[in-house]
């Protein structure tokens, strides 16, 4: 097990090279509002950051990330284009696992530049390619982009693709709402019973709660219209399904899913987007033939990353977490922003891991 | 030494397990006046008998004070993570039945599964500009079942009595509580999802895997294991 002053030097030397790199230094406080980040994961943030309190601030936790300081710290008062570092600890609470560290150190870099995306996207993974080499490191990318088309193109429903929408991150229940959406599901009978009938149907029972009967008619409405829609289709089904299962080298990928693109043509941008991020990695001397792509990956991280993801695994220690992991983040720049938006990408590294694989392969 | 038996110490969750062991010929019974908390135990050698609070009982057994502990198995899953490496359920007792569940005002006539809990969950978010609030004392079980479930744009609300009436006062839009027949809830115009069952609760007797037994205090466990079986 490295020590304290060991990680510190490893977080030193990481953070030195993103330095280089063009990376201004910045460090974040240690305690943040907890109300921002429970506006963005919900309550489940709470399963995994220390709270505590004081009767002026409220509720702060213990950052559990760097990126959403970053991120808040930009869209306040940083000059574009911008590139930032920084390493230090961060705090996960653990309730299932003892072996798991609540506290480690993080060294990141994230970029906000508008000019080059594609670019943007291999700058920071040919950095921690370049950080991580000399480890036997298994590399795993995707593009949470591409499914958000897929969804957005479904010849159905806007209510139906919002809900979609709302639960990539969740794959069990996105896959419950497909299932629905398609009708391969039974209806619940509570709900059959529900939209056979017409007109309004509260007043029955006693109001009561902050929910107003106006709420819960234009929901019923909602669902009397859902039921009357007709179902997903059998070809757009399994071209989603198709793009979900898709797991290859970077041109396999590619060609597989220009195939899906014939029943899902929306997915064809995002596809040129990997295109181009696939260029712009090559000319950065990355191997893209053999890299891995894998359309499903990212779906379980934290719900932020909504394009490029990318992520490094020890694969004789599959015990330890990844090694790092990043991935672009466009669309909280844009809820952070208060009505400004830059295209973002970024990543960390965790310097403790690093050690522990030197380690080994020493021994 | 003896092994200590960690037993709540007032009303019916009391007694009942005074008669449950009394039916397996050990006597428990509070020692001196009502208001100490140490026992007596006959009919069983080496047994200390340790009256405490329910909701004090995982954490004892966690922390090996108590060897053996009675109380309710939502208490024990709430308070210990990994509770399984922490204490072996022993015996299920039969009574102190209580289910955790999700409950929904009964005028919610949308919502009737967790699916439509869900999908509520994000129109009241946009609506009301607040995420939807879930009164309870049961914040781990309650977000992990939530979890599980896929449910998100939720809130949890800490309330640690008079749970179903935070609704009426606009203090949360629904509750995660214990019920047994479910009249409480019924009073105050709830309902239960229909599969918004988080745990399946009862008293249980339970022992620690972290209390250390000398010679003497395992054949003590042995002879009141062996009563029990009977």
């Amino acid at each position: 097990m490295p020590n304290r002053s060991q990680i510190e030097a490893q977080a030193a030397l990481l953070r030195q090279r993103f330095e280089v790199a063009g990376g201004v230094v910045v460090d974040p406080p240690l305690l943040q509002s907890a109300e921002l980040l429970l506006d963005l994961y919900g309550e489940d943030i709470r399963a995994r950051a220390y709270v505590t309190s004081d009767a002026l601030r409220g509720e702060q936790m213990l950052r559990p990330d760097f990126t959403l300081p970053v991120v808040q710290m930009h869209m306040k008062n940083g000059a574009e284009p911008a590139r930032y570092t920084y390493a230090g600890q961060v705090f996960r609470r653990q309730e299932h696992d003892p072996d798991r560290a609540n506290e480690f150190v993080q060294v990141g870099y994230e970029v906000f530049d508008r000019s080059d995306p594609a670019d943007a996207d291999a700058e920071v993974f040919a950095l921690f390619h370049l950080q991580l080499r000399g480890l036997e490191l298994r590399v795993a990318t995707g593009d949470i982009g591409i499914l958000m088309a897929a969804v957005d193109g479904l010849q159905t429903t806007e209510v139906r693709k919002a809900a979609l929408r709302r639960h990539i991150w969740r794959p069990r229940r996105f896959r419950a709402l497909l299932d629905r959406f398609a009708g391969r599901s039974p209806m619940p009978e509570s709900r059959r019973m529900l939209v056979s009938t017409s007109g309004a149907l509260t007043g029955t029972v006693p109001e009561i709660g902050k929910r107003r009967a106006k709420e819960i008619d234009d929901r019923v409405e909602i669902l009397r219209k859902d039921a009357a829609a007709p179902p997903v289709s059998d070809h757009e089904m399994a071209a989603l399904e198709a793009l979900l299962a898709v797991r290859e080298t970077v041109p396999y990928a590619m060609e597989q899913m220009r195939d899906i693109a014939v029943d899902l043509p929306a997915i064809l941008p995002a596809l040129d987007r990997l295109e181009a991020r696939a260029a712009a990695m090559k000319a950065r001397g990355i191997d893209v033939d053999r890299l891995d792509f894998e359309a499903s990956y990212g779906r379980t991280s934290m719900e932020y990353y909504d394009g490029f993801v990318f992520g490094f695994y020890a694969e004789r220690r599959p015990d330890l977490p990844p090694i790092a992991t990043g991935g672009r983040y466009d669309a909280l720049t844009r809820l952070l922003g208060q009505g400004g938006e830059i295209p973002a990408v970024g990543g960390v590294i965790r310097p403790d891991l690093i050690l522990t694989l030197a380690e080994e392969t020493r021994s | 030494m003896s092994i200590k038996l960690g037993v709540p110490s007032k009303g019916r969750l009391m007694e009942k397990t005074f008669d449950w062991f009394a039916r397996r010929g050990i006597t428990l019974s509070r020692s001196g006046s009502e208001r100490e908390y140490a026992g007596a135990v006959d009919g069983v050698q080496g047994v200390d008998l340790v009256l405490l609070s329910a909701g004090e009982i995982p954490r004892e057994l966690a922390a090996g004070r108590v060897h053996l502990g009675v109380t309710g198995t939502d208490l024990v899953h709430e308070k210990l993570p990994r509770w399984e490496q922490q204490v072996e359920e022993l015996e299920p007792l039969g009574f102190g039945d209580a289910d955790l569940i999700l409950a929904v005002p009964q005028c919610w006539i949308d919502v009737d599964t967790l699916e439509d809990l869900d999908a509520v969950a994000a129109a009241f978010r946009r609506e009301h500009g607040h995420r939807l609030r879930i009164a309870t004392k049961y914040h781990r079980l309650v977000r992990e079942f939530l979890a599980d479930a896929g449910v998100a744009d939720y809130q949890l609300v800490d309330s640690q009595g008079a749970t179903e009436g935070t609704v009426k006062i606009e203090t949360a839009e629904m509750v995660a509580d214990i019920t047994s027949s479910g009249e409480t809830l019924r009073a105050n115009h709830l309902k239960i999802l229909s599969d918004g069952l988080v745990l399946r609760s009862q008293a249980t007797l339970w022992r620690s895997r972290v209390a250390r037994y000398t010679g003497d205090e395992k054949t003590a466990l042995k002879s009141l294991l062996a009563r029990i079986d009977n």
